[in-house]
């Protein structure tokens, strides 16, 4: 894949800045961030609570205004980005109202696809995410690591050239997400789009991208950048190789050297 | 500690019952419930006409409320200056009292059921409106921006998201409004109106027929009680993933 090509989700930000201008007084979230996102890589944004994170996903995404700086996707200047990024959010989000596949096919139904159409399109994925056995039960009924499943399927199935993943396994027990880490790896290497992934955990950031960008506390800034060069896939068990901890170690020494505080969200 | 609900029922008719025919109060003055079930099924032919009248009053008003309030409920949600300009109006307006309003609205709108309803629909709007508002307002942020990312504009917004997530206090206010949907239709009636409860009663009570008086309200209350369960029903129905918590569930 080329840098630049139409529809492949390359994402570009420059010096982008965000304000929030509540009564209380302005609060600088965004200071300046540049990124270069080509297309199909995972990257990973790490970076104390309060960073700013989410509220680049949300500019991103479209969904926030910003004051300055540009966002081009595939190189050409955007606007508008909303209905052209998928993302999923911290929370799951499933609409209680509507059962694993009625919250699956959300993003289709906006696309306007028939009732029908979406469901064959979700059809395959059921079995491999672990869903089909729960197609018709409502979102109350699953695990947590079940809705977290749900919710990426509803995010991936958009087909969108980039997604956004803020923290998705944040609520989870280390079990199920380190579950929900190699699955994700797994269904990554077959659909290979750009992922902007959210994450708290070094290790996950290793384990998971291309390369990580380290945010600084407020006003967020990227910090550093670090190419995470390991070979893919992902085996398991690589999170105990030399490569791996020496990366690992490196990423924690970043996030620690700045007087970065994880407490404080 | 404690018995069902329907005992303490049991005990107060039976306490009732003792304690007429000890004594000895002229019936016409208080009857014993067991007169007042003789009497019901004397009459039920009568009492059964006059609760259908009333039954079609309840329906057809609430019925107009209901499409009424989903209306200005949307609106009051939709546009800043109708929840600024309108909705207190709305809300102020329910200081009015019923027994005040319903014969002008009689005197507007005739003896006929309309008119009764009319008087139905203007108190059981109030409830599902506010109840509806509120429940539009307080859908989930971040679930209106999941749909905004998939590009929906305010319209889906309303349809997908909100309205779902409003339904269940809709539904609250549907069974506030429903608990005294017979009521407002009752009086309306006594003030004027050719057949139904309100009027039957009236007709009862001056005729010193005190057991159909208390028939009638009998059949009165278990309406609203039977009402007041269909709405319970029908929530189940539409809302089938929705677990109400009761106090088993209390945590």
């Amino acid at each position: 894949m080329t840098l630049g090509e139409a529809g492949q989700g390359g994402l570009t930000i420059e010096g982008l800045t965000k304000t929030f201008r509540p009564k209380s007084g302005p609060v600088f979230a965004l200071d300046g961030v540049d990124m270069v996102v080509e297309p199909g890589e995972f990257v990973t944004l790490i970076g104390p609570s309060g960073c700013g994170k989410s509220t680049l996903f949300n500019i991103v995404a479209g969904l926030e205004a910003f004051d300055s700086g540009h966002i081009r996707l595939d190189g050409a200047p955007s606007h508008d980005r909303l209905g052209e990024i998928a993302y999923m959010f911290q929370k799951d989000l499933l609409f209680p109202w509507r059962t694993v596949m009625g919250n699956a096919v959300l993003g289709l139904e906006m696309d306007g696809l028939s009732r029908r159409d979406a469901r064959e399109r979700i059809g395959p994925y059921l079995e491999r995410f672990g869903l089909a056995e729960f197609t018709d039960a409502y979102p109350d009924q699953l695990s947590g690591g079940m809705r977290q499943r749900v919710a990426f399927l509803r995010t991936m199935v958009q087909e969108r050239s980039i997604m956004l993943l803020d923290e998705p396994f944040g609520a989870l027990d280390s079990y199920t997400r380190t579950n929900l880490q190699q699955w994700l790896m797994g269904v990554w290497e077959e659909i290979r789009t750009t992922v902007l992934f959210i994450t708290h955990d070094v290790a996950e950031a290793v384990y998971l991208s291309d390369r990580a960008y380290v945010m600084t506390p407020r006003p967020g800034r990227i910090q550093t950048v670090l190419d995470i060069e390991l070979p893919r896939p992902r085996e398991s068990g690589i999170e105990i190789t030399d490569a791996f901890l020496g990366l690992e170690r490196n990423l924690k020494a970043e996030l620690h050297l700045h007087g970065t505080d994880d407490h404080d969200g | 500690m404690g018995w069902p609900p329907l005992v303490t029922v049991l005990l107060v008719l039976s306490a009732w019952e003792l304690f007429v025919r000890w004594q000895d109060i002229r019936p016409a003055v208080l009857p014993t419930p067991t007169d007042v079930l003789d009497a019901m099924w004397d009459d039920r032919a009568n009492l059964w006409g006059a609760t259908w009248i009333t039954l079609q009053t309840v329906f057809l008003g609430f019925g107009s409320a209901l499409v009424l309030a989903v209306v200005i409920g949307v609106l009051v949600d939709s546009f800043g200056w109708v929840r600024r300009s309108i909705y207190p109006v709305i809300v102020v307006s329910q200081t009015l009292p019923i027994v005040a309003i319903a014969p002008l609205v009689v005197i507007w709108f005739g003896f006929g059921i309309s008119s009764h309803a009319f008087v139905v629909a203007m108190y059981t709007f109030f409830p599902v409106a506010v109840a509806l508002a509120q429940g539009l307002a307080s859908t989930d942020q971040d679930a209106m921006n999941l749909l905004r990312t998939m590009g929906a504009g305010r319209v889906r917004l309303l349809l997908k998201v909100r309205f779902p997530s409003a339904l269940s206090q809709l539904f609250t206010g549907a069974r506030v409004a429903m608990s005294f949907a017979v009521i407002a239709a009752v009086i309306a009636q006594f003030v004027g109106a050719v057949e139904g409860l309100g009027i039957y009663m009236l007709t009862m009570k001056n005729a010193l027929r005190t057991d159909l008086v208390f028939g009638a309200v009998t059949v009165s209350s278990a309406v609203t009680l039977l009402l007041f369960g269909g709405v319970v029903v029908l929530q189940r129905l539409v809302m089938p993933w929705y677990r109400p918590k009761t106090q088993g569930d209390a945590r």
